[in-house]
């Protein structure tokens, strides 16, 4: 199989759903509170979706069964909401989401504090959040898929983190996973050169202890020791002058989350 | 949404297709020649079957009227190999 290269008119339309993504992955950020259910969540964000054109992209994708992921604390990915689980003070969640307009998809994700959360938790985000920035920053044409995985391993492991080795990011446009696939662990100079028109979604996994992971049923990951995990992700272009942020606007600077 | 590193297998094609095989029950209805026979399932459909080769070597004999395991290919629904006589 062969990553596909974008042209500027599939980008811009890629570029359109991630805007939407973004859009309402900041409005959950900004809404969750302690008390709530992740299911209140998945309502609040299906009725934003109603309102855009395009659809969810998860909802029914190999059976998914909503449109949002809701992983709660140990939760790594793929958590299901739920009228049961409530999110209490102190809980982190990360919420992914993706979009399909007019044929091309776009995903992204973000791991957001309930209330306050403690301090090596909130480490643990931070260092997640930065971990998607340098590897973003990594996204350049003659780079290899290996220096991405490693710049997220290298600062992961330096603060005593783990990375998640069976997830991965993957290549994204026509369809929601495509090649290549993205893990977060790599070697430098290893693995497929990045060329302009490749679109990647790189979604570092980040858990507090070991990387072990168990899956609960047949969709939720969670850490094997139960410390807690983080999850931030951008679809992200590949361009001449450097990586395209494709979920989030384009005049926007700074840190990715 | 993340991407497991190992995707679960689609419908029946674990890459190897004497893996895949279906094995069901069947009645044989006529010898042919070159130890073939013609078999018929439950659903009453008709197959043309083999005699494995394990069983040729250990010299177990299949008459018609016999009930036997027939393997059936993923590829043709038509073609088996016989794998076991039941008493």
């Amino acid at each position: 199989m062969a990553i596909h290269l974008r042209s500027a008119e599939e980008l811009e339309k890629m570029h359109r759903a991630g805007l939407i993504v973004h859009e309402i992955l900041t409005a959950l950020r900004d809404i969750v509170r302690p008390g709530q259910t992740t299911m209140d969540l998945e309502k609040f964000a299906e009725e934003k979706i109603a309102g855009k054109p395009g659809k969810a992209a998860f909802k029914g994708y190999r059976g998914y069964p909503c449109s949002l992921c809701t992983s709660v604390n140990g939760e790594i990915v793929h958590g299901i909401p739920s009228p049961k689980r409530k999110l209490r003070e102190g809980d982190i969640v990360s919420i992914d989401f993706g979009m399909e307009l007019d044929g091309y998809f776009a995903d992204s994700a973000v791991t957001v504090p309930v209330g306050k959360i403690r301090p090596e938790v909130l480490k643990l985000l931070d260092v997640t959040r930065e971990s998607l920035d340098r590897a973003i920053d990594k996204m350049r044409p003659g780079n290899r898929l290996g220096d991405v995985g490693h710049a997220v391993q290298s600062w992961v492991e330096q603060h005593g983190y783990s990375v998640v080795r069976e997830f991965v990011g993957h290549g994204i446009g026509t369809k929601m996973h495509d090649e290549p696939n993205l893990p977060n662990y790599g070697e430098e100079g290893r693995g497929a050169r990045l060329q302009e028109g490749m679109v990647i979604a790189v979604e570092p996994m980040v858990n507090a202890g070991s990387p072990e992971v168990r899956m609960r049923d047949e969709w939720v990951a969670e850490t094997a020791d139960g410390s807690p995990s983080a999850h931030f992700e951008h679809t992200v272009a590949v361009t001449a002058n450097g990586p395209w942020i494709l979920t989030r606007p384009r005049e926007m600077t700074g840190p990715s989350w | 949404m993340a991407r497991p590193i190992r995707e679960k297998k689609e419908k029946g094609d674990s890459g190897n297709p004497k893996e895949d095989a279906i094995e069901v029950m069947a009645t044989v209805i006529e010898p042919l020649p070159n130890a073939m026979f013609r078999v018929e399932l439950e659903n009453k459909h008709q197959v043309l079957a083999h005699v494995s080769g394990k069983m040729q070597k250990n010299f177990i004999r299949i008459l018609a009227g016999d009930k036997v395991a027939v393997e059936l290919s993923p590829y043709d629904l038509t073609r088996g190999r016989i794998v076991y006589r039941y008493k």
